[in-house]
């Protein structure tokens, strides 16, 4: 694997807890993605591939192995630098979707704008501007309570793109919608992957949903277990 | 960033109104609570030892019995002849008051007012620093016969005459019509209860014989010349008295004499005991207060603390969202007390009023009452956060 891939994983190790409790969650996992790439990791519960996304999203810390995110040490960072950088590069979505509530749409987008330091007028124009992306233009003062799952879902996608990431994390972006939201989901993700060149890293166990990827790795007990490329890159 | 983190608190203050409303009633209620008592309290304390110290310091009041206050119990009254005696066996009495007092209604034309109607001798003017707004006192013959003449005090002349110059009018006092002689200048009111300026000064003669109907004098007031011993004249007097009354070397007084210094004392201090209290009472419902605060605030954690968790997921740093919870609590705090001392500065003006005691304004307690509720809001404001904050973003967001 080429050295320029944007995300290099080796040997990475997990375990929760300590003793005769202590639970490996993941036993060494190498992995490369290369920039722009849409990835889907699948695996029965427990196998280990949320642990994976939350090392990959640097919320969490491997316990042992290297993490490399474009040229930077990831496991060597403090949590205030990992905090930094899942500010400049990465988005989140989550099943749960996570907006805050009683809490308008335009504002929610907003919110990572803010912490970047933004000024106001920009930061305004950039959330309308992801909103209509993610094709809710006219719903800006809505909250979460007045929109439906797809369209909250929506936001919180609006919300990861707004500072233009180059990674999008989507851990079961679909679990709680419907077949036909999923599939609207799932092309506007496809959408921002193949227009703006986000690389696209999901969670999901629906095989379904994999299949929009263009790459599927399984996860079973910690290991990797396949790897397979779906749809050639044009 | 200040700016920034001003603006997430201010809007997550909006997101959460009623938490936010409720967070500032409980501090509001709290500061505006103790700031009254102990304002209402200084007041009062000042009320009462303003008002002694406007009838002189160097008075003795002279009452039969042991009882503090009017009446007596079945002690016999003075007469006329003990303060004659006195006049002349005490050398530093400079002035000596016989008073005899009665309530009665006073009417002049279509007006009536209820007041007391004090008995006594010019020596009252001058023993209890009474000066005169316009007329004059009694003339030798006027006190020696008993005429129907009095000075009113201000109050009564307000509530009988209004703008009138009530000079030479004659009112009514029960039965009798009496020529109004002289106004007395408003000392003001008082702490007891009491307004000073609602009172009518007749010669002693004339109350004895209209009124009472008796000889006897109820009470007295002795002032001591100035550069003599209080203590002196009150030994003096208190011997003269116990022989005058007959009272057997093993016997108690049945009279009292009292100075102005001590009745002071024994006033400021139970005003200011009963100010304690109140306060006491007054600092419970700040904790109270402060326990509502924390209620609220541990209620709401899990919904903050999922917050925090979309917050640091997002690309906030701990102490931005640290700094962010904090300048909330610290909105909150600041936005309870200041109103908390609002309210209660119109509460207290308005109370201080309606108590006839004087209005003032506190800068030690207001301060305090501020700062005890600011930190209030601070801790129970702060500190789930700061617990929340340290956690790992991801279980911040899986938090139940």
């Amino acid at each position: 694997m080429s050295a320029s891939s944007l995300i290099s994983l080796s040997g990475i190790t997990k375990t929760y807890g300590r003793g005769h409790a202590a639970f490996q969650a993941l036993k060494g996992i190498d992995l490369e993605i290369d920039s722009g790439d849409f990835l889907a990791i699948m695996g029965p519960s427990g196998s280990g591939k949320s642990t994976t996304m939350n090392i990959l999203g640097c919320l969490d810390t491997p316990t042992s192995g290297s993490y490399r995110l474009k040229d930077v040490q990831v496991e060597l960072l403090e949590r205030s630098q990992r905090a930094l950088l899942r500010r400049h590069c990465l988005g989140f979505v989550f099943q749960g979707f996570n907006l805050l509530p009683r809490t308008t749409a335009l504002e929610n987008v907003e919110l990572p704008l803010i912490y970047r330091g933004e000024p106001a007028s920009s930061r305004h124009e950039a959330a309308r501007a992801a909103l209509a992306q993610v094709g809710l233009k006219g719903w800006e003062s809505h909250t979460p309570a007045e929109l439906s799952g797809g369209q909250q879902q929506r936001v919180a996608i609006a919300r990861a793109i707004v500072t233009r990431p180059e990674v999008l994390l989507a851990d079961e972006p679909t679990g709680n919608l419907d077949t036909r939201t999923s599939r609207e989901i799932m092309d506007l993700i496809v959408s921002l992957n193949e227009e703006l060149g986000i690389t696209v890293l999901m969670v999901t166990h629906e095989p379904d949903i994999a299949a929009y990827a263009r790459r599927v790795v399984h996860f079973v007990d910690g290991f990797l277990d396949s790897d397979e490329r779906k749809r050639e890159i044009l | 960033m200040f700016w920034n983190t001003l603006l997430l608190s201010l809007r997550a203050i909006r997101r959460n109104l009623m938490r936010s409303f409720l967070t500032v009633l409980g501090i509001v209620i709290g500061v505006a609570a103790v700031v009254v008592m102990v304002t209402l309290g200084n007041g009062a304390t000042k009320s009462v030892s303003d008002q002694i110290s406007s009838m002189g310091s160097n008075l003795l009041m002279v009452m039969p019995g042991q009882r503090f206050g009017p009446g007596s119990d079945a002690a016999p009254s003075f007469k006329s002849a003990d303060i004659e005696a006195i006049r002349s066996q005490i050398s530093s009495a400079e002035w000596v008051a016989p008073i005899t007092g009665k309530s009665a209604t006073t009417v002049y034309q279509s007006k009536n007012w209820p007041t007391v109607v004090s008995g006594t001798t010019n020596d009252y003017f001058h023993a209890g620093n009474w000066e005169l707004s316009a007329g004059r006192m009694f003339s030798d013959a006027e006190e020696r016969g008993g005429k129907a003449v009095c000075v009113i005090g201000e109050t009564v002349r307000q509530k009988l005459f209004g703008r009138q110059n009530p000079v030479g009018s004659e009112i009514r006092v029960k039965e009798f019509s009496c020529e109004v002689v002289g106004v007395l200048k408003s000392k003001g009111q008082s702490g007891m209860g009491s307004d000073q300026d609602d009172s009518i000064i007749m010669p002693l003669r004339t109350v004895q014989r209209r009124l009472t109907g008796t000889q006897d004098v109820s009470r007295f007031t002795v002032s001591v010349r100035k550069g003599a011993s209080i203590d002196a004249a009150t030994k003096q007097l208190t011997l003269l008295l116990r022989e005058r009354r007959k009272i057997g070397e093993n016997e108690e007084d049945d009279f009292r004499v009292m100075d102005t210094r001590q009745i002071t004392q024994t006033l400021t201090s139970t005003t200011k005991i009963l100010t304690m209290l109140l306060s006491a009472v007054a600092a419970v419902s700040l904790l109270v207060g402060g326990i509502g605060i924390m209620n609220i605030m541990l209620v709401s954690v899990t919904e903050r603390t999922r917050e925090i968790g979309i917050r640091l997921a997002i690309g906030a740093l701990e102490r931005e969202v640290l700094l962010q919870f904090l300048v909330e609590a610290v909105v909150l705090s600041s936005m309870g007390g200041v109103a908390g001392i609002v309210l209660a500065t119109l509460s207290s003006m308005a109370l201080a009023h309606a108590m006839n005691i004087p209005y003032l304004f506190d800068v030690k307690i207001n301060l305090l009452s501020f700062l005890f509720s600011a930190a209030i809001g601070v801790i129970f404001g702060f500190f789930p956060a700061r617990r929340a904050a340290g956690l790992n973003p991801i279980d911040a967001l899986r938090h139940e």
